[in-house]
């Protein structure tokens, strides 16, 4: 087939901040037993956006120990420091200037500022305090929020690159909650909106798509599954699955049925 | 001379730069980002910048997080 395949959508790329990415899912790498399994669900997952947190190094400990980003190159994957674990927005601009500093410049950032330990909601004063110096400071910002519609416009005209509504709260696997809100969010926005949260498995991450999300973030659903490699394909293929369905525009839901075979020509 | 490395005292008998701390470390190879009382030193100050007494040093890295 050439060109014009009509089920040839390689051209549809997600494009945040002027970058092209062909994988609309983005995938986290904590909660991993080991390295080794970070290394194999993240390629599983097909993912090239990867985000990573920022911490303390071990003093005198073991400085041999196996670093994160010998198997998550950054020649390979674009990588995503992000500011969990911050409950104020001063906590949030230290942690993406020291990411700033260690990824040689790099200036994509996740922002999240929390609310609370119980429900790791988003505390929306704090997180647009820090967006608004980390936006003049040179940042572009992933940012985390809640799947308000006004807020989520709110983000993109401070000058956002990305907005990242959760589904449910962080790590509770319980899959999209309010989906009229997240499609109320993706209508308005002229940036990516990426589902940032709260996605159990594959079928959830399917409904992001289907209801014109650009991208999911994820973390949880895949490392907590029993086989992360293997949820990790699964989140692949849905998300690839899912962004079809949207592009293709599904049938309108009736209450009664429609035959699909012509009643014309029947023999008796 | 004390200074404090991620929250622990640390005792150095001399003046030392952040370059030399993460020798004495072993970090000299790592990627790592350095705080000095809450002020970012980039990479190409670490050799230059002399620590101290009573300097607050943050060492960070990356590591696994969603």
């Amino acid at each position: 087939m050439s060109s014009t395949n009509q089920a040839d959508n390689s051209n549809d790329s997600l494009v945040i901040a002027g970058k092209h990415y062909q994988s609309r899912l983005l995938v986290g790498t904590g909660k991993y037993k080991d390295l080794s399994e970070t290394k194999e669900a993240t390629e599983a997952s097909g993912a090239e956006i990867i985000t990573v947190a920022i911490r303390r190094s071990n003093i005198g400990q073991n400085p041999d120990e196996p670093n994160l980003l010998d198997v998550i190159p950054l020649d390979k994957y674009t990588l995503l420091p992000n500011t969990a674990g911050c409950y104020t927005a001063k906590e949030a601009i230290r942690t993406c200037q020291l990411a700033r500093e260690l990824l040689n410049g790099h200036d994509l950032v996740k922002l999240e500022v929390l609310g609370d330990e119980k429900t790791l909601f988003p505390d929306i004063v704090q997180t647009m305090e820090a967006c608004e110096v980390l936006v003049k400071d040179g940042f572009k910002i992933m940012v985390y929020t809640n799947d308000d519609p006004i807020i989520a416009k709110r983000f993109e005209d401070m000058g956002c690159v990305a907005v990242m509504p959760l589904a449910a709260p962080i790590g509770s696997g319980l899959g999209i909650r309010n989906p009229h809100n997240i499609v109320t969010i993706v209508e308005n926005a002229k940036v990516p909106i990426i589902v940032d949260a709260g996605v159990g498995t594959a079928s959830d991450a399917a409904i992001a798509m289907e209801l014109g999300c650009d991208g999911v973030l994820m973390n949880t659903a895949i490392a907590g599954a029993k086989n992360p490699a293997l949820m990790a394909s699964a989140m692949k293929k849905s998300i690839e699955a899912g962004r079809e369905a949207f592009l293709a525009g599904r049938i309108p839901m009736k209450r009664f049925a429609s035959a699909s075979s012509p009643i014309e020509g029947l023999f008796f | 001379m004390q200074i404090i490395v991620n929250g622990d005292n640390k005792q150095f008998s001399d003046s030392l730069s952040i370059s030399e701390l993460i020798q004495q470390l072993g970090l000299a190879d790592k990627r790592i980002a350095i705080e000095v009382n809450e002020q970012i030193i980039p990479k190409g100050d670490h050799n230059s910048r002399q620590l101290i007494d009573g300097d607050r040093i943050e060492i960070v890295h990356a590591i696994g997080g969603g």
